[in-house]
């Protein structure tokens, strides 16, 4: 006979093993590399004790590239959840069985592998692209926009990828959401804007953290939309992290960047975690 | 319609996906009046509810209220409140920011919220709890703060959605007198959806019992009670005895029985038909106490005690065996005691037995009966 706590230790065991493998080793590897002196050759110096690749990290240089990490990464934040909240609510709106099928449209993208669908971005927005091509043949603009190898295009590039996890977090948030509130507040006079912003905002708000921390996190470490999209012309966090390990072979370095990128999301999820425990502690647990 | 009519409802109706919920349904309410909409679930008084409410429009017909068409007026501009069911209290509000929220809503100035708010929670006896948030409440708690939280907005109407179903037994008992007397004091016009009759019969100044999408009968509690006007009210308003056979001019003649004499509804056609007679256990008298009354004779199979009274199940000689309930006070069990098993006959004077006509519509009659428990 197997206890409870048996059985419950036996069902995580390979969930736990998994991530202690692949997810704890690596980066106590990454964390223990920061500390030492980059290799004449490449590679890591284990006999020199360093604790200078951290020092480094407040070299304006790099201060400048993750505070326009941080920026590309906020403004794809707060787009992601203007597209993404709004189409969530109004999956919430149609029928149980319309609901999924929307759900699953909502998904579609994730089909398609991720860099095939940069570069499709990129067969759009170049100058004979198919939107520069189109408006010039309508006439509307004589010279082809700007419109790839910049941060517009990183921007439109991060949107477009992150859009579907806030409409699912947004959507468990608004699914759960008692209906019968909103009909209330319609029925104590409130008009739709002051329900939206007085009963179903501050009540789904867990979801829509949950969704921007999401994007945020994904956004300030992503590589290949900037590479691919930004052309070189946008040189963010992940960029660097890339450079340093594959490009200027300083591991050491790249480490101590990849530790600032763990501590920036740690501290993230920590904050959202509270939003959560905060909401669903003032409305008894139902949040 | 006459002149104090607050709400009226001209042939409305209500279809979803061609499935009738209300299926034309006339009536006035009156200022001041504390009306029921009585059924069992799906007989289509929420639906009514909250076209009343502006939460469904009608397929067909009108609403007014004081003489303006409401129709298609949204909920947010309807002088009527609603008090759900499941209270809909803002979890993320304290009790006073709930009860205010509609005056908010309003645009009132701050002196006049606060000063209405203190109000109407001391009115619900709320007024300690006002910081505390709903899931720091109890149930009936929470039911109070619902209805404040519609009574602070001085509705017209205040429509109120099974409002002591998630109460328990003595608490609902005890709101029901609460509420009438608040009715009263506020003198606000209620209208509450219920489908536990007792809730209707004690609160409800009229009631309008509702079998699928119709009213079914429209009066005051006695009416209903002591005078139903077909087999539906009958059985969907307290415990009915019914004795089936074919209806003639003189009365019902039941099989072994001969002929059952009672009072037709009035209107009632006299056209020979299948009917039945149905009268109330408390009508039936032990003993031929009445030299004008229906005599019937049985045996007695089960007796029960309930404190106050007693009841007899008897079973019926002729009528096929049928069963009828019996009940006396336990005054009158001293009295005359009855043993299980014992051949007893009984009484039932002519005026406390309605004829009512159509056949036992089991389908309609079981769901009746398993609702009204």
């Amino acid at each position: 006979m197997t206890s409870p706590r048996l059985s419950r230790t036996i069902l995580m065991a390979p969930g736990l093993g998994w991530l202690a493998l692949f997810l704890l080793v690596p980066c106590l590897l990454v964390f223990f590399n920061a500390f030492y002196e980059r290799g004449i050759y490449g590679g890591v110096d284990y006999d020199a004790f360093t604790t200078e690749n951290f020092a480094r990290l407040i070299d304006p240089l790099y201060v400048e590239v993750f505070l326009g990490s941080a920026r590309i990464a906020l403004i794809t934040t707060v787009l992601a959840v203007l597209i993404g909240y709004p189409a969530a609510y109004a999956i919430t709106l149609a029928s149980p069985g319309a609901q999924t099928r929307l759900l699953i449209l909502a998904m579609l993208p994730f089909w398609t592998n991720y860099l095939i669908r940069t570069y499709a971005w990129m067969v759009l927005l170049n100058r004979t692209g198919l939107i520069n091509a189109g408006l010039i043949d309508a006439g509307v603009i004589t010279e082809p926009l700007p419109l790839l190898y910049n941060e517009f295009a990183v921007i439109l590039g991060l949107v477009y990828s992150y859009v579907p996890f806030v409409i699912l977090a947004a959507y468990a948030s608004l699914a759960r959401l008692d209906r019968s509130l909103i009909e209330a507040s319609a029925d104590l006079g409130a008009s739709g804007a002051r329900t939206f912003l007085k009963v179903v905002l501050p009540l789904t708000l867990p979801g829509v953290a949950a969704g921007s921390v999401f994007v945020f996190v994904l956004s300030i470490g992503n590589f290949i939309t900037p590479d691919l999209l930004g052309g070189g012309h946008v040189q963010m966090l992940g960029n660097l992290i890339y450079d340093q390990f594959l490009t200027a072979r300083d591991w050491p370095f790249g480490a101590a960047l990849s530790m600032l990128l763990i501590a920036v999301m740690m501290v993230l999820l920590f904050t959202q975690a509270v939003v959560v425990h905060r909401a669903s502690a003032r409305s008894g647990g139902r949040a | 319609m006459s002149a104090n009519t607050l709400l009226a409802a001209e042939k409305v109706e209500k279809r979803f996906s061609g499935v009738v919920a209300v299926d034309g349904i006339d009536l006035a309410i009156a200022e001041n009046e504390f009306f029921a909409l009585l059924g069992p679930s799906g007989c289509g008084k929420t639906t009514l509810l909250r076209m009343i409410a502006g939460f469904e429009t009608p397929t067909a017909g009108h609403l007014t209220l004081d003489g303006k068409d409401i129709t298609t007026v949204p909920p947010n501009r309807r002088p009527v409140n609603l008090m759900f069911q499941s209270y809909a209290l803002f979890p993320h509000m304290s009790v006073e920011a709930n009860v205010a929220y509609g005056l908010e809503a309003e645009g009132r100035p701050r002196d006049e919220i606060r000063r209405r708010v203190g109000e109407v929670l001391e009115l619900t006896v709320l007024g300690e709890l006002a910081k505390r948030r709903p899931h720091e409440l109890s149930g009936g708690q929470r039911q109070r703060v619902a209805l404040a939280r519609a009574l602070v907005k001085k509705p017209r109407l205040l429509l109120l959605d099974e409002p002591l179903s998630a109460l328990d037994r003595r608490l609902r008992e005890q709101m029901q007198l609460e509420l009438k007397r608040m009715r009263h004091e506020v003198g606000i016009t209620f209208v509450v959806v219920t489908h536990d009759q007792e809730e209707a019969l004690v609160m409800a100044d009229r009631i309008a019992v509702l079998d699928r999408g119709r009213i079914a009968q429209l009066g005051s509690p006695r009416d209903l009670y002591d005078r139903p006007e077909n087999r539906f009210t009958a059985r969907f308003l307290g415990q009915m005895n019914f004795l089936e056979g074919r209806l003639g001019p003189d009365g019902l003649t039941v099989d072994g029985l001969g002929l059952v004499r009672g009072v037709r509804p009035a209107g009632a056609t006299d056209a020979t038909s299948i009917g039945c007679a149905a009268f109330r256990p408390e009508r039936v008298e032990i003993g031929d106490v009445a030299t004008a009354g229906n005599s019937l004779s049985g045996t007695v199979e089960a007796i029960a005690y309930h404190g106050n009274s007693q009841s007899l199940i008897v079973r019926l000689d002729g009528a096929g065996g049928t069963r009828i309930a019996v009940s006396r006070s336990s005054t009158a069990a001293d009295v005359r005691p009855v043993a299980s098993g014992e051949a007893v006959r009984l009484t039932v004077p002519p005026e406390h037995v309605r004829l009512l006509a159509g056949g036992p519509d089991t389908s309609a009659a079981a769901s009746a009966e398993a609702d009204a428990h």
